[in-house]
């Protein structure tokens, strides 16, 4: 079983890195760092703090772009080359297919943040020409986004199982953006009350927080984020990856491939 | 099909399952057929059953979870809204989705304040600039002006004590909503509560020449020129307030001004009487009951909730229970805060 999920992650992993599109995003993500140095000559005194802000955010806006357009034709690709077929006229089960899909994916997007961090890195070195002890928490900030983007791959999956890969796009994007604003709903539902209150909540805790796995305003003042955040947030973005993918596996078991 | 062309799954189970044709395959490898139908349909089963349970499992684990993070991080979110503090800026961001945004930053507005007032007040920073946000997304946003001047204007805990900014903010609808008269009536009414009844007069007399204004607004006017600081105009803003308004919340403090302005009177005349009292006695009474028997009351009157006056060791009418009219100007026990 676990060598036929990570038959079908590597193959994955193969797969996404020779697609072109994926150079390109790295490249001008790499250069949207390079440009944070030019922009913090031109103001005064934030020259770390722009570096920091805009090199974490385009990783974090570029991941999620790499995330989404790759997972979305996970399984819609497979099935439209009928590749698929192949694969599960083989003894392979559908949910190993699945995770296999998810590490695979996953693991990319693990090593492109990589990338894209030593950019940023080196461009926080170009400015500051040392690193100083408030950048464990640019570190932080990175696993993060690391953290947010196995969560966005598990729900671009979950949309790719029973979707077209445009449809799931947009629903990816706008779980997205609606989780970025995750804590306001959560208030707005508090002010709610009845049953109006009752929808807002669970809209609130259904759709994923990723406004809690965003610290990049943090570490750009260097503050201090607390272990246990670290191990909330890890916790969390494991048990809603397995949710999503689960509601994957169940759709896909389902799904009449004919 | 080359095997750069060729999809990365189909390489995978084609090189996993490659083997020479017509040879029995001796070892099992990772895609080897793991049994018949009948196992394949309990497999399947008992799939469906795992990730179900995992389903619900891990969404009921990130709900939890969700509920430690917050307990972390309680800080105020709405600060992120000011990230962007020009409400120009906004309204050309808003690629003419300017009104929907307007009621998107309305509730943020109530949000925030709701928020800082239930943890006990503070210093409202972010309203004024929220406001201004709103009304200059969607100028025509009644509401936002009325209820915005409101929680400007109303000194701490209960507002942000911004009096002046509340009148900006009228003045700003007023400007941009020429035909609503009750702006202008919030306008005197800013202008009353602190107490500049000549700015309170023009602000009642502008909104009376508006086309199907109350007729009430022009007997504010020449009210506010003649008795401005008398309690029975204070009765006569708050009694048109309570019948003029839509909104249940206006009402109902509307219904609490006026309530405490007559416990505001009673204590007024009942202190006349304890004085009095004291000044034929030379001592303080015990109750209200005494100053019924010495005729200078004709009955021992009730707050407007049905509880009693009281009267403190040296002479002062205090009323029993001041959490409950909240407006009250006379009659405080000694020591109590309004923010307590």
């Amino acid at each position: 079983m676990t060598s036929r999920v990570l038959y079908i992650a590597a193959n994955t992993f193969r797969e996404a890195v020779r697609d072109r599109v994926l150079y390109n995003l790295i490249a001008f993500a790499l250069l949207m760092s390079a440009a944070a140095v030019l922009v913090g000559t031109i103001s005064i005194n934030i020259e770390r703090l722009v570096v920091i802000n805009l090199g974490l955010t385009t990783v974090s806006l570029f991941g999620m772009v790499i995330a989404i357009l790759i997972g979305i034709g996970l399984v819609s690709k497979e099935i439209e080359k009928r590749t698929l077929y192949t694969v599960l006229s083989r003894p392979v089960r559908r949910w190993e297919f699945i995770a296999g899909k998810f590490f695979g994916l996953s693991g990319t997007l693990v090593v492109n943040t990589f990338c894209m961090a030593v950019g940023v890195f080196l461009s926080l070195l170009y400015v500051s020409h040392r690193f100083e002890s408030g950048d464990r928490t640019v570190l932080i900030a990175l696993y993060f986004i690391v953290l947010q983007l196995f969560i966005i791959t598990a729900l671009a999956l979950l949309f790719s199982s029973f979707s077209s890969p445009l449809l799931s796009a947009l629903f990816a994007f706008s779980l997205f953006v609606i989780g970025s604003f995750a804590e306001d709903l959560r208030g707005f539902a508090k002010m709610a009350h009845g049953i109006a209150g009752w929808l807002a909540s669970a809209a609130a805790y259904l759709v994923p927080n990723f406004s809690a796995l965003n610290v990049i305003n943090q570490a750009a003042h260097g503050q201090h984020v607390v272990f246990r955040l670290i191990a909330y947030n890890t916790a969390y973005a494991l048990v809603y990856s397995v949710a999503a993918l689960s509601g994957a596996v169940l759709i896909f078991e389902r799904r009449n491939l004919k | 099909m080359t095997n750069s062309t060729m999809s990365g799954t189909q390489a995978t189970a084609n090189s996993a399952t490659s083997r020479v044709p017509g040879k029995p395959e001796t070892r099992p490898g990772p895609f080897s057929k793991p049994g018949g139908p009948k196992v394949a349909s309990r497999s399947r089963r008992l799939t469906t059953l795992v990730f179900s349970a995992l389903l619900v499992g891990c969404l009921s684990a990130s709900i939890l979870l969700l509920r430690f993070t917050d307990r972390l991080r309680t800080f105020a979110s709405a600060e992120d809204v000011l990230y962007i503090t020009s409400p120009k800026l906004l309204k050309r961001m808003s690629l003419g989705y300017d009104g929907l945004l307007a009621d998107v930053y309305w509730t943020r507005v109530v949000q925030y304040y709701g928020g800082t007032r239930r943890s006990g007040g503070g210093r409202y920073e972010l309203l004024w600039p929220l406001l201004e946000i709103t009304t200059h997304l969607d100028p025509n946003l009644i509401t936002a002006y009325e209820f915005g001047a409101t929680f400007l204007s109303a000194n701490p805990p209960g507002g942000a004590g911004l009096p002046q900014r509340a009148i900006q903010l009228v003045e700003y609808g007023i400007e941009n909503n020429t035909d609503q008269w009750r702006l202008y009536y919030d306008l005197g009414f800013i202008y009353y509560e602190i107490k500049d009844y000549r700015q309170a007069e023009d602000a009642f007399l502008r909104g009376s020449q508006v086309p199907n204004a109350h007729p009430f607004l022009r007997i504010l006017a020449a009210r506010m020129a003649e008795h401005g600081g008398e309690i029975e105009t204070a009765r006569m803003l708050w009694s048109a307030t309570y019948e003029t308004t839509p909104d249940k919340n206006i009402r109902d403090s509307a219904a609490d001004h006026l309530r405490s302005l007559r416990a505001d009177e009673d204590v007024i005349e009942l202190q006349k009487a304890v004085d009095s009292y004291i000044e034929q006695t030379g001592r303080v009474p015990r109750n209200l009951t005494e100053l019924l028997r010495m005729g200078l009351l004709t009955a021992v009157p009730l707050d407007p909730l049905g509880h009693p006056y009281k009267i403190e060791a040296g002479g002062k009418v205090v009323v029993s229970d001041a959490h409950a009219l909240p407006f009250l100007q006379q009659g405080l026990p000694s020591g109590y805060s309004k923010s307590e």
